[in-house]
């Protein structure tokens, strides 16, 4: 075994090129999770109320938007980024940025669909009392309805984010520097260590990934012991 | 300089014929795959469930480790490394194979066993423990009383998540033409840098994708609605 390659690589591996050149590596992979979840939580959001909206021309795109993501593999939506935005703005994305805008509208739908589940869970009587106590629909929806719904999908969210996280790795195959792309680098530098390499990596992946779940959990039985939940 | 769309180039020709070729890979593949992972993904499950500390311990890591880690990482692991952690026997004859796709295999059974002997974990859970307790003093051996009672009752409570595991193992099977299986996804890219027609390349391998998992989600629905006969 040739376990020294991981460690002289390890700065490669955690930080890229940083701060001689660009950022890379884990953080790298760090930095689009984060972006990616908080950009997804914003426009799954919207798009899951929208998908629960009466008025049908907010609730079928919605509706659409969210079938087609969900039945479309994220390495095809960031193939639709990547290589077309040449096409559609006139000139082409860097890798990061189409990665990072593939994740968001990809992990959107999920999140939509999550915020639906959220908001259809809660008992009916809530929206009924807000709307009785003089609050119109978008009122109770922001004051109401949203503040609860968003605390107990909490976990959910959460395990959102660790599939956002592994999904990082994806771009590798546009080209962004992130772990698994430095991870090749270095296996097809150094070719005697494939597998400590990849064990390595995997590694941090589960480190970051099993530390949210294991979170997750603990968050989901606190939250179902003092939340009414149900009909 | 304006794109000039030509639609016929991915419905027939050349082109034609290599989408479709990989799609046959790519539900090749994906059915191997799903037939693999549910087999293992039962064994884990049961694993966890003898209350035989070792194998409770060795389940419960197996099924931590493959769902916290990226399925692309996994691909790369099997590929590249899995001379070191696999007998020699093994790797000859894998190497005998198409071992792209071989690997391909390997790693989208394991990253889905992962998620379906949680599913299933979860269904047992939902049977009540008498039947267990009761198949047990009827003088089943605890692997027969799981064949013959537990697993069959659990199997059917857990059709609709685990259907919708095998649709993410069919998306998730795109990853595999990074190690150059020629699947779908690798046949759009191909013919995207051979003639700049990525548009209706990738058009046409969504449309591919789309439609299987809209076909599978409606027949979960229908399941869902005539036979669990959860209300609509």
């Amino acid at each position: 075994m040739h376990w020294d390659v991981v460690w002289n690589n390890m700065s490669y591996l955690l930080l890229g090129a940083y701060p001689k050149g660009p950022l890379g590596g884990l953080a790298l992979s760090i930095v689009m999770a984060l972006v990616g979840i908080f950009g997804a939580f914003w426009l799954g959001l919207l798009v899951g109320v929208f998908r629960l909206s009466k008025k049908a021309w907010l609730r079928v795109p919605a509706l659409i938007y969210i079938e087609i993501i969900r039945g479309t593999p994220l390495l095809m939506v960031i193939f639709w980024f990547y290589f077309l935005a040449p096409v559609v703005l006139g000139k082409s994305l860097p890798g990061e940025q189409a990665a990072m805008i593939a994740l968001i509208v990809f992990t959107s739908a999920y999140i939509a669909e999550i915020v639906r589940a959220g908001v259809l869970s809660l008992p009916k009587g809530q929206m009924e009392a807000a709307r009785g106590s003089g609050l119109s629909h978008t009122q109770a929806m922001i004051y109401v309805i949203l503040p609860q719904a968003l605390f107990n999908m909490i976990p959910s969210f959460v395990n959102q984010f660790v599939s956002l996280t592994k999904d990082t790795s994806l771009g590798f195959i546009i080209g962004v520097t992130e772990l698994t792309k430095a991870a090749t680098q270095i296996n097809n530098r150094t070719m005697n260590a494939p597998s400590e390499i990849f064990i390595a990596i995997a590694a941090m992946y589960f480190l970051i990934c099993y530390v949210l779940t294991a979170f997750s959990r603990r968050l989901e039985g606190k939250i179902n012991r003092y939340q009414a939940r149900g009909r | 300089m304006a794109y000039q769309f030509d639609w016929g180039l991915v419905v027939s020709g050349e082109y034609g014929v290599m989408l479709a070729d990989g799609l046959v890979t790519t539900l090749k593949i994906s059915a191997l795959s799903i037939a693999l992972s549910l087999t293992l993904g039962t064994i884990v499950c049961v694993m966890r469930l003898t209350k035989v500390k070792a194998l409770e311990w060795l389940s419960a890591s197996f099924t931590e480790f493959f769902r916290n880690t990226p399925l692309l990482v996994q691909i790369f692991f099997w590929y590249f490394g899995s001379a070191a952690v696999l007998p020699v026997s093994w790797n000859k004859w894998l190497y005998a194979q198409d071992f792209e796709f071989a690997a391909g295999v390997i790693s989208l059974t394991v990253y889905t066993a992962a998620f379906i002997a949680e599913d299933l974990r979860s269904g047992i859970y939902a049977i009540p423990k008498t039947q267990l307790e009761a198949s047990r003093a009827c003088g089943l051996s605890f692997l027969q009383a799981m064949g013959y009672v537990i697993l069959p009752q659990a199997f059917r409570i857990i059709i609709p998540p685990l259907i919708s595991q095998f649709l993410n193992l069919i998306k998730n099977s795109s990853l595999v033409m990074t190690i150059g299986v020629m699947d779908l996804t690798y046949m759009a890219r191909q013919i995207e840098s051979q003639t700049f027609h990525g548009f209706e390349a990738f058009t046409a391998a969504t449309l591919i994708y789309l439609s299987i998992s809209l076909l599978v989600s409606g027949a979960i629905q229908i399941y869902n609605v005539r036979v669990l006969r959860l209300g609509r």
